[in-house]
């Protein structure tokens, strides 16, 4: 099978580490050699960050380039448009609407542009974009916003229902399973 | 078991199953997990020195006394530990001893973009190097037996890509080293120069043993292709982007060693092929050999010197089909990091702005400081540079200097290398006022222990240096302690010191907002009746205060109720939400 290849971009403190953790056990359970690269330091402290999530029979390349995602997966949408390029010309993003300010746009030295969603799909590019957020807190918390976006994502996977409840349990502590539980249920069924 | 491993988690548990006993490392991005990792296994003792050269000398002591040990490091942490490695070269190990260093190509987290391979061919130390976690587990492994088998510290040179990427790792069971007593032999340890001169030829001619091993171990590879037009010399992250995009299409010669080199492989590689490539980040370290062994080959003038490689640049450089998307016609905007709301730097240097000091700055979330709308910092070269530099930027200007300039460094970052600086100013008699800013952790790299927080690596208690015994036992008569949350005090303090004829440390002291332990107040609102729109809080460049519709808004989900901006606010339009966050 040829390497598929997934990017979760989004603002650092997000959430971003649990989603590519939870892709990584779901996808090695499946069988494929996988690799997940992820940013740490500086670049955490409320600025953008990308994580790849690679998989297939041989996975060399740690990192995703541009025009290879098949997936974007993004918790804010100046941050997907921000990695459009990285996008297939039959990729999907599935994204978040929620708006996140950065600093040139909090200072007024830039402004955050309109009609994201409209301007991606513009391009060609399938956009699946849902209030992640309002999802999240919907289920319990507002930190939940990545397993809302994981249980999206994985109505474009052909992968058993269980095999993505394993993961879960595995990965996301006791006692905020249920509350994440709800918040995949909530994103899959959006 | 099969599992998905980080790179520096797979060479934590490489040192697990070789043995490690002793590992003594002090954090830097990106190679800080291996030793958190580590310090999961009860198996081995860990700790964080105060610095790299302390954490090496600790590795080589647990080695003299008959135990493998380890250090690790960033890249620029082995400019500090450089005194010991180039004489550890010289003396040799006892039991195993491995040092990680760690690149940071493409400047994620770093100050420069060196490249440490020169330290192994100039300090006479292997280096192994390896291209995704299964061979971080290996290597490590490998690395014990050289070190033991040759009688020298061995370098492992990671880089940001192999250091935090996942991979799959097949672990195995802890083994128990051979027994190796520690024995009196002064003519091997002690480097006067009597001793040394008659250690130095050990050094080559174990260099040159090493040269040979390299030749037939198997951690150099060579993997044919289906064309010999070119033939590509590679190693680590590079590796991986020339098989992403040839394939078996070229012969590879993947380097797992990469000093010393084998030349007679190498040799036999070029003469297989038309043109030989070498595809390596940063320095052109294997040209530069291919070239003094007299090799043709294309290397640098094709391929940058600066900045991470991808898959993308191998194909354009290879002239091979390169992948392209689209993008919108409009500018984004960027998103740089920021403090983070609430971070305790924020009060100090939007007084140090205000007073229009000059800052000398140092390396920490703190260098943030240099960032728009702050903007107050004026230099930051490495750390502990700052205490050091403000004495010679004193001395050169004189009073008028020392009126107005201000050094600030953090916890993790005085401990590290700022003392030494201080004692300089202690003696050399400066009038110059140095800011410690005590968050209680050492935070960029994420949340570490340091020798002034009074825990240890594993979060027990642990030795704690106090900050302020420690400035007047150098001789500073003008210590104090502010909180930056208040920013009068903090202005008054700063106001005070910079005047005193004589020198002064200020201990601005208030947690990492981040810290599980601090608890956070309400978040606060915006009376909009009161505001209006003058946008003085907006000076502070916090990530929760934005102008909406003319007016402050705060954002709930990020304000921890600091207060800070409650301070800039002639018209008191920040209120308290109430109640318990």
């Amino acid at each position: 099978m040829e390497t598929k290849n997934i990017m979760i971009v989004g603002v650092g403190g997000q959430g971003s580490l649990l989603a590519s953790k939870l892709l990584g056990h779901l996808l090695l359970g499946q069988g494929y050699d996988v690799k997940v690269s992820e940013v740490h330091g500086m670049s955490q402290r409320g600025g953008s960050v990308v994580t790849y999530v690679r998989y297939g029979d041989c996975v060399n390349s740690p990192v995703i380039d541009r025009g290879e995602a098949d997936f974007i997966v993004s918790f804010e949408l100046l941050e997907a448009a921000r990695w459009l390029s990285y996008l297939k010309p039959d990729g999907q993003i599935v994204t978040s609407t929620q708006r996140i300010d950065p600093m040139p746009v909090i200072t007024g030295a830039a402004a955050y542009p309109e009609s994201l969603v409209e301007k991606m799909r513009a391009t060609g590019a399938k956009v699946d974009a849902l209030d992640c957020l309002a999802l999240a807190e919907q289920a319990g918390s507002s930190k939940a916003v990545n397993i809302v976006l994981m249980g999206r994502l994985s109505h474009y996977f052909d992968l058993p229902a269980e095999a993505w409840e394993q993961s879960l349990e595995a990965m996301v502590p006791a006692k905020f399973l249920e509350l994440n539980r709800r918040a995949f249920a909530l994103g899959k069924n959006a | 078991m099969r599992q998905l491993m980080l790179g520096n988690a797979a060479v934590a548990r490489g040192l697990y199953e070789a043995g490690c006993a002793v590992v003594s490392s002090y954090p830097g991005t990106p190679s800080t997990e291996i030793t958190e990792e580590a310090a999961r296994y009860d198996e081995i003792y860990c700790e964080w020195a105060p610095n790299e050269k302390v954490a090496m000398e600790t590795a080589f002591g647990a080695s003299l006394a008959g135990k493998r040990s380890f250090c690790g490091m960033k890249h620029v942490g082995l400019n500090v530990a450089a005194d010991p490695l180039f004489t550890v070269s010289y003396t040799g190990v006892n039991a195993g001893m491995v040092i990680a260093v760690a690149d940071d190509a493409g400047m994620h987290s770093s100050q420069n973009e060196q490249d440490s391979r020169h330290y192994a061919r100039s300090a006479k130390l292997p280096m192994l190097e390896p291209s995704d976690s299964a061979e971080g587990r290996a290597f490590a492994m490998k690395a014990y037996e050289i070190s033991e088998a040759f009688d020298c510290p061995v370098l492992l040179k990671m880089c940001t890509r192999i250091a935090h990427s996942q991979s799959v790792v097949e672990t195995g069971e802890r083994t128990t080293p051979p027994a190796r007593p520690y024995e009196k032999n002064i003519g091997k340890y002690v480097m006067m120069p009597g001793n040394a001169i008659r250690r130095h030829p050990v050094v080559e001619e174990r260099m040159r043993r090493l040269a040979e091993f390299a030749e037939t171990s198997d951690l150099n590879r060579a993997e044919p292709g289906e064309e010999n037009t070119i033939g590509l010399l590679t190693s680590s992250t590079c590796y991986q982007y020339v098989k992403e995009v040839c394939g078996d299409r070229y012969p590879v010669l993947k380097l797992g060693m990469v000093w010393p080199l084998p030349e007679k492989k190498i040799r036999a590689f070029a003469a297989s092929v038309d043109s030989l490539v070498v595809v390596e980040e940063l320095d052109g370290f294997l040209e530069t050999f291919c070239r003094e062994i007299g090799l043709e080959c294309v290397g640098k003038e094709k391929f940058p010197p600066l900045g991470e490689y991808s898959q993308n640049l191998v194909a354009e450089k290879l002239g091979l089909p390169v992948h392209s998307g689209k993008s919108l016609d409009e500018p984004i905007p960027p998103r740089p990091p920021v403090m983070c709301a609430g971070c305790p730097h924020r009060g100090l240097f939007h007084t140090l702005n205000k007073l229009k000091c000059t800052v000398l700055g140092d390396i920490g979330c703190y260098t943030l400081g240099a960032v728009a709308p702050l903007s107050a910092m004026e230099m930051t070269l490495c750390m502990g540079a700052s205490v050091s530099a403000i004495h010679g930027f004193n001395k050169a200007l004189g009073a008028e200097s020392e009126h107005k300039t201000v050094a600030v460094i953090g916890d993790s970052t005085f401990m590290h290398s700022g003392m030494t600086g201080l004692a300089n100013i202690a003696y050399n008699q400066s009038d110059s006022t140095v800011i410690i800013l005590d968050n209680s952790i050492t935070g960029m790299t994420g949340h570490q222990q340091n020798p002034t927080t009074g825990y240890n690596i594993k979060g027990d208690p642990a030795g704690k240096i106090d900050l302020e015994s420690l400035c007047r036992a150098m001789g500073f008569r003008r210590v104090r302690v502010v909180d930056p949350y208040d920013l009068a005090e903090t202005e008054k303090a700063v106001k005070e010191e910079l005047a005193a004829e004589e020198p002064s440390v200020i201990i601005s002291r208030r947690p990492c907002a981040l810290l599980k332990y601090v608890k956070h107040k309400p978040p606060l609102k915006v009376n909009t009746e009161k505001c209006v729109g003058c946008k003085s809080c907006m000076k502070i460049g916090c990530p929760a205060i934005s102008i909406q519709g003319g007016k402050a808004h705060v954002d709930a989900t990020l304000c921890v109720g600091c207060g800070v901006c409650t301070q800039l606010c002639k018209f008191g339009a920040f209120e308290s939400t109430g109640g318990e966050a």
